[in-house]
Parts: C-alpha cells; structure tokens; sequence
C-alpha cells in the first residue's frame, strides 16, 4: 500500500501544477490520509458533503469557489464525482502522485470492505439469510436513488425542454433498450444545440 | 479458471462504462446490465441485485461493486481487473482534463456543456433506477420497503427538520429483509 510512500521533501512546484489556496506545500501522506478518512467514513452516499467539509472547512485546501469549480468538473466528467474530485484535488495541492495518493485513499477502505464481502458472497451462494438481507438492502437502495434523483431533477422539472430532455433520455435506455453510446451520441448534440452559446435567451457574460 | 479471454472481457467491459459513466455510477447501471448479464452472461439477474445491495453497504464511491462483479466472474485478478478497468480510464481523463476546463473559464461553451448535461444526467439516474427496481422489486415487501424509504428520504426532512444518514436506510432494509423475506 502506498503508505509506506516516504514524504517527498518539498520539491519546486511541478510544472503546470496550479497553486490552490494552499499557500505551504501539503505532503503525499497527508493528501492519502485525508481522502483515506473520507473514503472510509462516507457511508450512504453523499460523498459531496464529507470532501466539502474536510478539504473546505477542516483543511482549507480549497476555498468554497474553487471546490465548487472541481465539483463542477467532476459533474461533467464520466467517472464517479469522488474518484474525480480525489484526482482533481490530490493534483492540484501536488500533482499526479497527490492525484493518485487521493484516488487510493478515497478508494481503499471501501474496496477492500467490498472485496471481503465478496469473498464471503461468492462462498455463502444459495443461504437464505443473506439473500434475505441483500433484497432488502437493494429495495432500500431504489427508496434512496429514487428519491435522490427527484431532488436533484426537481430544479429542472419546470421548463418544457428540460423535461423533454429526461423523457427522451428514460425512454431510450430503459424502454427501447438502446445502448447508453448511442444515447450520448444522439442526446448530448441535440442538448448541446438547444443550448448553444448565443442562443438569444441568456445574457452573455 | 481463469481464462485470459475472460480476463480481457472483464477489463474492456468495466473500461467502457467507466468513459460512459457521465453523472456517476447510477447512469450506467442499464448498460451494465445489459452488458454483464445478457450479453456475457456473468451473472443472473438476482445476483446482479445481491452484488449491487452489497455495495451499498460499504463506505466511499458507491459503485466499489464493480469488484466483487469481477471477483465472481474470475477470481482475485478478475476484481482487480473490474476496479482498474472502472476507475482507471475516468481518472485519467480526469487528471488531463481538469487543467483544461480551467483554461475554459468563462467561456459559453462551457456553461452550455454543463447546461445540457444536467437533464441528461438526470434522466440517467432515473434509467438507472428503474434497472435497479427491475430487479430488485419483486414482490409486496420489497415494494414496501422502497416506498418507505423513498418518504422518508424525500419528505422526512421537510418534516422533521433533520437529514438522517441514508445508510441508515439501508441498514434498515437489510434488516426488514431479514425479518420478511428469509
């Protein structure tokens, strides 16, 4: 495990790494520990709140603006906003290695967690307990997505387009089955199109 | 038994919905689906629901999953493959791209990108749900359960003024499970 990986003796600034908010030089272990935390106690989701307030309010690595920025890049990159947001993160306060010291922690404990459960799935195939226990576990969790996809969609749920926009998306993928390539490759231009800079609708800045 | 054929499925299928996975995990659900049940058939349907309710109980980025899928198709290597191959490729693109969009700051083009996935993201979450519900609602108890915790999750804060954990939820399912499905 990269723990072992000795504290680099404050190097120069890389070349192209941008300078965050941080004004000394955060070391590897702590970069790997923080999100180490994060990835161990962010149970049930959410994981947004707990990277705000650990890298805003408790390390003050980045500023509300720029946590922001990071989020807002990690929303619109494929890939989970955790595993974006450590990459992004780790690289700003130092680079490709506090990028991969962030993913590592933000992914250990949970995957090691995971893979023992696996481990104990694969060998308990067929006991009724635990198959018990894992349908109720997967109802709770359609409650949950459920739920969380209202919320977020809510804000959106007012203008005709956009609610096009999710009818098109649902009914290609879970109704016609089409593969989630063609989906992006069909859906993102014509949302892009609609929403073209210029439009006529939205001040320009 | 490992087979490298297998092997090399497993990464292609995971580093593929790792570049697809815009909005998060849920949005590729259906495809996972799609792609680890009906067309390599690596799994059934209701080990698919075990796998993913096995997620949900562990910490950090909800969809850890992809290891135990890839550990039951071809071992310890085989959950080694299905993590890299998930996370790996979405990372890196996160690394080489992070620097660019920040070279993009204020530019319109940016701010319509954003604009136009926000309602597809959305309508992949949903999609997303509706592939979790089809396999895992399956009768009245379990129909229950998700309508309890979709209230409370929805409305139990309007109410009681308070957020409660979601794996709280979850737990609570896992136990309501135990007591009427065994």
């Amino acid at each position: 495990m990269s723990v072992k990986e000795p504290p680099i003796p404050a190097p120069p600034p890389e070349p192209g790494a941008p300078q965050g908010a941080a004004a000394t030089q955060v070391s590897i272990l702590e970069i790997f520990i923080t999100f180490l935390i994060i990835g161990g106690i962010s149970f049930g989701g959410g994981v947004v709140a707990y990277l705000r307030n650990a890298l805003v309010v408790e390390k003050g690595w980045l500023d509300e603006e720029e946590f922001l920025t990071a989020l807002e890049i990690s929303q619109a990159l494929p890939g989970l906003n955790a595993t974006n947001m450590s990459v992004i993160v780790g690289d700003r306060l130092r680079g490709p290695v506090g990028a991969i010291a962030g993913f590592l922690g933000m992914t250990l404990p949970g995957g090691l967690l995971v893979f023992a459960l696996g481990i104990f799935y694969v060998s308990n195939h067929g006991n009724p307990a635990m198959h018990a226990i894992l349908a109720g576990i997967g109802a709770a969790a359609v409650g949950l997505l459920a739920a969380v996809t209202v919320q977020i969609g809510h804000k959106q749920l007012e203008h005709l387009r956009e609610i096009l926009l999710i009818l098109i998306t649902v009914v290609m993928v879970s109704f016609l089955h089409v593969s989630l390539v063609l989906v992006l490759l069909t859906v993102l231009p014509l949302a892009l199109f609609i929403y073209r800079p210029g439009r006529g609708e939205v001040d320009e800045p | 038994m490992n087979n490298p054929h297998t092997d090399l499925s497993v990464l292609g299928v995971f580093s593929l919905l790792s570049l697809l996975a815009i909005g998060g995990g849920t949005a590729v659900l259906p495809e996972m689906k799609a792609l680890t049940i009906d067309a390599h058939h690596w799994l059934t349907d209701s080990q698919f629901r075990d796998i993913y309710s096995l997620g949900q109980v562990a910490p950090g980025p909800n969809m850890l999953m992809v290891i135990v899928i890839g550990y039951h198709v071809a071992g310890t290597l085989g959950a080694f493959l299905a993590f890299t191959g998930f996370f790996l490729p979405a990372s890196v693109l996160a690394l080489g791209s992070s620097r660019l969009w920040n070279h993009f700051d204020g530019s319109p083009w940016r701010l319509a990108l954003q604009m136009a996935l926000a309602p597809i993201v959305v309508g992949l979450m949903a999609a997303g749900t509706v592939a979790v519900a089809r396999t895992a609602i399956t009768g009245t108890e379990t129909t229950l359960i998700a309508v309890a915790v979709f209230v409370l999750v929805y409305f139990g804060p309007k109410m009681i003024g308070k957020k409660v954990n979601p794996a709280l939820y979850i737990f609570a399912g896992g136990l309501l499970g135990y007591l009427t499905l065994k």
